[in-house]
């Protein structure tokens, strides 16, 4: 086995990364697949909330990097998920605690034993971005339909690029399909002509998204979250297969609307 | 979405708007040169070619053009007709 490693940046803040990086790395479990998500946004970290193991968390990145404990103590084992690991960033550290050689040691010691290790970059083009960015194969440079979120995905491209970890695979997160047909949103179009890159998915704007996060739990685990089903295809195309690209397609299929109707009989 | 609107003569769409404005600054943002010393550029360079050749200062313009690979800089350069020269 030699797993790939996959870095989730952006550049901008907010666009979604550490809730794309749950998502995956719970669909690509669900796939039975082998995963160690790391947290790499030392000092500010949240993966551990959004997959909702906070509360195990006994090390941290940099107890590993600074040899206070051993990988694999580090390693939080999902609920739900047996072959699922978080490494949880460190809280009262800064990104200066690890180096990009760390983070490169780090990974070849995971690839060995597991298929896919997904790494959750912090924003900005500083030290975290460069450590997170050091260990991968791929890189995801997730994006939002705004001006400012556009901007600043291409700025990483251009430095993922001069890394020579380029071209990288775009994620367009947060996209309200109904303001897109009214020309009142940057469209997936628009986006991949202005930034030149591949696109590997579009997840449409998905209330349960936050509802999932409020719980610690993935949107991928809740069937009828579209954005769910747009991280699932996701890991399907991360895994090499041939996935159209119709997430935004807002009318509901016929299971859909049943489901609604009945919770709209059901709830009210 | 109007039959006008879907044929461009409704109103300007915000999307539309987005990405002209996204082109421009990724230009900038490209070529590591800002509106403002772009300006800079093209007074430098009205000066040295002045020395030689008289043009036509108002309409010189200078613009940056992009795509991914290759970034380039256009300069337009009028002369001054000759019945203004004499």
């Amino acid at each position: 086995m030699s797993a790939k490693v996959i870095t989730v940046t952006s550049g901008k803040g907010g666009v979604g990364k550490t809730t794309a990086t749950a998502n995956l790395a719970v669909a690509l479990a669900q796939m039975n697949e082998k995963v160690v998500a790391i947290d790499a946004d030392i000092g500010l970290r949240n993966l551990d909330v959004v997959m909702g193991l906070e509360n195990r968390i006994v090390y941290d990145l940099v107890d590993v990097v600074e040899g206070r404990c051993k990988l694999r103590q580090a390693m939080i084992r999902d609920k739900r998920f047996p072959e699922l690991f978080l490494i949880p960033a460190a809280q009262t550290r800064d990104k200066t605690a690890v180096s990009p050689k760390d983070m490169v040691k780090l990974c070849d010691d995971l690839r060995a034993e597991y298929d896919w290790v997904l790494i959750d970059s912090p924003a900005g083009i500083e030290r975290g971005f460069r450590n997170a960015i050091a260990p991968a194969d791929m890189i995801l440079v997730m994006t939002n339909p705004e001006v400012s979120a556009v901007r600043d995905a291409d700025r990483i491209i251009g430095l993922i690029e001069a890394d020579e970890k380029g071209p990288g695979l775009l994620v367009i997160n947060r996209v309200k399909p109904a303001m897109v047909k009214r020309g009142d949103m940057l469209s997936q179009e628009d986006i991949v002509d202005v930034l030149a890159i591949d696109l590997i998915g579009i997840v449409p704007e998905d209330e349960n998204v936050l509802i999932a996060s409020n719980q610690g739990r993935a949107a991928v685990l809740d069937e009828r979250s579209k954005a769910g089903r747009a991280f699932v295809n996701i890991a399907l195309r991360l895994k090499g297969e041939d996935i159209p690209f119709d997430e935004l397609d807002d009318r509901d299929g016929f299971f859909d609307r049943i489901l609604k109707f009945g919770r709209a009989g059901g709830d009210s | 979405m109007s039959f006008f609107e879907r044929v461009g003569l409704g109103k300007p769409q915000s999307a539309d708007h987005a990405k002209e404005r996204l082109k421009l600054v990724l230009i900038h943002d490209r070529a590591g040169l800002s509106p403002g010393k772009l300006e800079a550029l093209k007074d430098d360079l009205i000066k040295v070619i002045e020395k030689h050749i008289d043009i036509n200062t108002r309409e010189v313009e200078i613009t940056l053009t992009s795509d991914r690979d290759q970034q380039r800089l256009v300069a337009d350069i009028p002369l001054l007709s000759p019945k203004a020269r004499r």
